[in-house]
């Protein structure tokens, strides 16, 4: 059987769903951050298939671009949270609700 | 140029106004109030006679020119245009407004040199100088107007001054009331008007008199128009002079305005304003002489008012209320010329009037004066030798209300006498014959109660009598003069043949041009030849004065016992016939219980529901608040669900 | 690129005896099954895990899968880049962090009452996700496989490297400006308040 564009995609789409998941359910900050590297790198995967599939480097570029965006994000992230810990002791997303409207 | 005889007056008004209101007068004369008082004066009276002699001028000016010319018409500017509904600001100086500018304007400058003097005392001097400017103003647009339009805004100009002259003291609630009664009784009156120019432009396509009139005389073109229009046109323009010139039932105002400063009442509710229905429908007399069942209704309504009038006026003690209810009846009278077609007669006793009427007034007010403010006949008595010029002036006055031979007003109401039993309303002439009757006898029960027999003066007032100074004198004196040697610019023909003279109704043949239809159809029963109406009415006036005399000279008693007697019919009359009780319970106050229940609705209804908007926007807010939590994991949640949804829709669709 | 590998498959028939029948199954296909099930079990065990440190761990061999399945799609240089960078440089910073501050495992009792909708929630949405790859099948949203024109050096450091400098070279400058700002960022956050 061939493997064709369909099964990455449905691949991508099924690790985007379990980040999403795991961004939703977990309690733990740094796990939060993780499950959303996967949805990242599920999205990345999109990327490079239909880039093979169109025959595009164009899909190649803005995954190097996302692979850069994602360690910027994660290294402001990891920043803050750290910064959060510090002061609060905790990294339970359901304690850390200063913001409440 | 005639639009000056109207700029000079509204100049003066300007000016006093904004240096009134700007307290500029009182920097100017550093708190001098005599040379505040002087300024003032002098800007407001200098233009009403710059306006007056302007009148003399141009009047002058017609007398050189034909009788079929004589008309002066300027056009200032266009004020309306649209499409086919033109309207322009133009003036029209003919004999008829001539006439009437001529009073408006030397009456007025009178007044103004009386007011000076009255109102010496008064804070608001030149509010009150302003105010009677403004009332000069538009009573000469309204009489100088060459178009219905402009009629009317001179119309509810002068109501407009009324209402700020009446309120004038307007601290004292009652007399802010007054000048409210006076504004809204008046304005019942204008809606009948303003309906009746609006059928006016539907049926001859132009509010402007020359088209109009022109139009109403060609009886190519009345043919088409239903003779029902034309009464209806008719009516509906009389009940705005039923309104302004204070007629049955919209008269009640009239007494209630005496609350304002005398000299108002002597220029606006005798000489002038009041007037301003009878010149409208002179005015209108295409109108009126070709349909005879407005004529009959005009005719009665004045009869009425004539007789109710006069009625009420023989038991009032209050000088100003006397003089008030003589102004309605008077009114009535001509009214009653004016409804049977003779408009010129109606027009002379409108002259006559004014002079007598506004001496009358100024008199009390001079009467009020010396009495410290006291305005109770019944507390007065044997002020001749105190105030002599007073005295004699106002006898003149009286004199001539009555109909005194030779006066003045003899030869206008006997004009209207005339023409009411020679056009064949019997009946209207006889009323009008009692009213003689009872004229002469309130008037002179006036006269004699206030000067002379015993003095019943309360001892306080009794050493601060003294006569008016000049100012106010000099325009008794000019107006006396007036009363005496007026009429005879009016002399009926029969009388002046006499002596040899024709045509000596010099007035009637002055106004003619202005007459454009008249139907004088002389269908009575000529049972009584010209020299008996006038004995009739000479008679008449006779009776009135003798019973006077019995009554309040020389049998001062007589008139308790009489009340006594007939004590409901007394106090009926005393009470004006509880006609404003009347209205008071019929209109009044149904509309002020709906008024409060207006309110009330807007209150809850309306209110209510702009405040339950704002509640329930305040609820919603309060309910979405409890989304913001600050938990992100549901923050998380909800995009997440929300990201899925928006594919779904685009990918479904 | 690859050939066909002759693999033989042996069929057992249900009388017992046994033939050898020739299939053909590309190399590919087996590489993609098998990388693709470790990448999904390594997501499962992300989401699963109490302690943070076998969650990286898994994170990582869900790194690594998808690189293989990078290179199945031609795409070299980005496999690469991704274990260098990605599994290499940010995977070790979020282990650095965990051991920075010494978290424990967390006790992982689902705190949330609700552990069946989630459960169901993640069916759901799996299904969904599943009912659009379908339509897009059916729509012809997808390219087949076929053999596409390739351009010059697809896949390599050359391609990459003209493409990225000729046709975006302006979003690689601003990338550029974007990690500078997120150093600044990081020492600022990051650093001791005097209090």
């Amino acid at each position: 059987m061939n493997i064709s564009i369909e099964h990455y995609l449905v691949l991508s789409a099924i690790l985007f769903v379990i980040g999403a998941y795991g961004v939703i359910v977990r309690k733990n900050l740094i796990i939060v951050l993780m499950s959303l590297e996967l949805m990242l790198n599920s999205a990345n995967l999109a990327f490079v298939a239909f880039s093979r599939a169109l025959g595009d480097m164009t899909g190649h570029v803005f995954m190097i671009m996302s692979i850069t965006v994602a360690a910027a994000e994660v290294a402001v992230g990891l920043a803050l949270l750290v910064s959060i810990y510090s002061h609060r002791e905790t990294l339970d997303i359901d304690v850390l609700k200063l913001l409440k409207g | 140029m005639i639009v000056w005889i109207i700029l000079f007056p509204l100049i003066g008004a300007v000016i006093n106004g904004l240096l009134f209101a700007s307290g500029f007068w009182k920097k100017v004369c550093r708190g001098d109030e005599h040379s505040e008082h002087s300024i003032s004066s002098l800007i407001a009276s200098g233009a009403v006679l710059l306006s007056a002699i302007l009148s003399t001028f141009y009047f002058v000016q017609l007398l050189s020119l034909d009788p079929p010319q004589r008309q002066i018409i300027q056009e200032l500017f266009v004020w309306i245009p649209s499409g086919d509904f033109t309207v322009s600001f133009e003036l029209m100086f003919d004999t008829l407004s001539s006439v009437m500018a001529l009073v408006i304007t030397w009456i007025g400058f009178l007044i103004h040199i009386y007011s000076i003097g009255y109102m010496h005392h008064d804070k608001a001097f030149a509010k009150y100088f302003t105010y009677l400017n403004i009332f000069v103003f538009f009573m000469l647009i309204l009489v100088l107007g060459n178009n219905f339009p402009l009629m009317f805004v001179g119309w509810e100009g002068v109501g407009l001054a009324s209402f700020l002259l009446i309120g004038f003291w307007y601290e004292d609630n009652e007399k802010a009331y007054a000048g409210r009664k006076a504004f809204i009784v008046n304005r019942i009156g204008d809606f009948g008007f303003l309906l009746g120019i609006f059928l006016i432009f539907f049926i001859f396509g132009s509010v402007n008199y020359q088209d109009v009139f022109g139009k109403a005389i060609d009886p190519a073109f009345m043919s088409a128009v239903p003779g029902v229009t034309i009464t209806a046109i008719g009516l509906l323009l009389f009940v705005g002079a039923v309104g302004k010139s204070a007629q049955f039932p919209l008269y009640v105002w009239l007494p209630d305005a005496m609350a304002g400063p005398t000299p108002v009442s002597a220029l606006i509710h005798a000489a002038t304003m009041v007037t301003a229905g009878a010149y409208m429908m002179a005015r209108c007399n295409v109108f009126y002489s070709q349909s005879p069942t407005t004529q009959m209704v005009v005719v009665s309504i004045a009869a009425f008012t004539a007789i109710l009038a006069a009625t009420i006026a023989i038991t009032q003690n209050d000088i100003k209320k006397v003089l008030a209810y003589s102004t309605v009846s008077q009114l009535g009278y001509m009214f009653m010329a004016i409804g049977v077609g003779a408009y010129a007669a109606g027009l002379f006793h409108l002259v006559t009037h004014a002079f007598f009427k506004a001496l009358l007034f100024l008199g009390s007010g001079s009467i009020i004066h010396a009495m410290s403010d006291e305005q109770d006949i019944r507390k007065m008595g044997g002020l001749r030798k105190s105030i002599p010029i007073t005295a004699i002036t106002f006898l003149i006055g009286t004199l001539a209300i009555a109909g005194l031979p030779f006066l003045s007003g003899f030869f206008s109401k006997d004009e209207i006498l005339a023409a009411l039993y020679d056009r064949g309303y019997t009946i209207h002439w006889i009323v009008a014959l009692i009213t003689v009757v009872l004229t002469a006898l309130y008037m002179l029960r006036l006269y004699l109660l206030t000067f002379e027999g015993k003095s019943r003066v309360p001892e306080s007032i009794k050493r601060y009598v003294h006569e008016s100074p000049y100012s106010m004198t000099i325009p008794l004196i000019v107006l006396a003069v007036l009363s005496i040697f007026g009429g005879y610019i009016g002399v009926p023909d029969f009388m002046g043949r006499i002596i040899g003279l024709h045509d000596t109704n010099l007035f009637e043949h002055y106004i003619s041009p202005a007459i454009l239809l008249d139907n004088a159809k002389e269908v009575g029963h000529h049972l009584f030849g010209h020299w008996a109406l006038v004995g009739f009415s000479i008679g008449g006036a006779a009776l009135g004065i003798i019973i006077a005399f019995y009554l309040y000279y020389f049998k001062p008693s007589a008139p308790g016992e009489i009340a006594n007697e007939i004590e409901p019919l007394y106090k009926a009359s005393n009470n004006k016939w509880y006609v404003d009780e009347l209205y008071d319970y019929i209109f009044v106050q149904p509309f002020s219980y709906l008024c409060t229940m207006a309110a009330r609705f807007d209150q809850k209804i309306i209110d209510g529901a702009v405040n339950g908007v704002a509640s329930v926007l305040k609820d919603t807010a309060y309910t979405l608040q409890t989304a913001q939590t600050g938990v992100i994991r549901s923050y998380a949640t909800l995009m997440a669900i929300g990201a899925a949804a928006i594919l779904i829709i685009i990918v479904l669709w | 690129m690859f050939d066909y590998l002759f693999i033989p498959n042996i069929l057992y028939s249900s009388k017992g005896e046994y033939s050898t029948r020739r299939t053909f199954t590309s190399l590919e296909t087996v590489v993609f099954y098998v990388f693709a099930a470790l990448a999904l079990a390594g997501a499962l065990m992300v989401i699963s895990f109490k302690n943070p440190v076998s969650s990286a761990l898994s994170l990582v061999l869900t790194l690594f899968s998808t690189a293989v399945l990078f290179v199945l799609l031609l795409a070299h240089f980005v496999a690469v880049i991704q274990i260098l960078v990605y599994a290499g440089a940010i995977m070790i910073l979020f282990l650095f962090t965990v051991m920075f501050l010494n978290l424990k495992p967390e006790s992982l009792k689902f705190e949330s009452k609700h552990l069946g909708f989630k459960v169901s929630a993640l069916l759901v949405i799996l299904l969904f996700v599943g009912y659009f790859a379908s339509l897009g099948f059916k729509k012809g949203l997808f390219l087949s496989n076929t053999s596409v024109s390739e351009m010059e050096g697809f896949g390599t450091v050359q391609g990459v490297g003209t493409t990225l400098f000729i046709d975006y070279l302006l979003p690689f400058e601003l990338t550029s400006i974007l990690i500078l700002v997120a150093i600044i960022g990081v020492v600022i956050i990051a650093k001791k308040r005097a209090n």
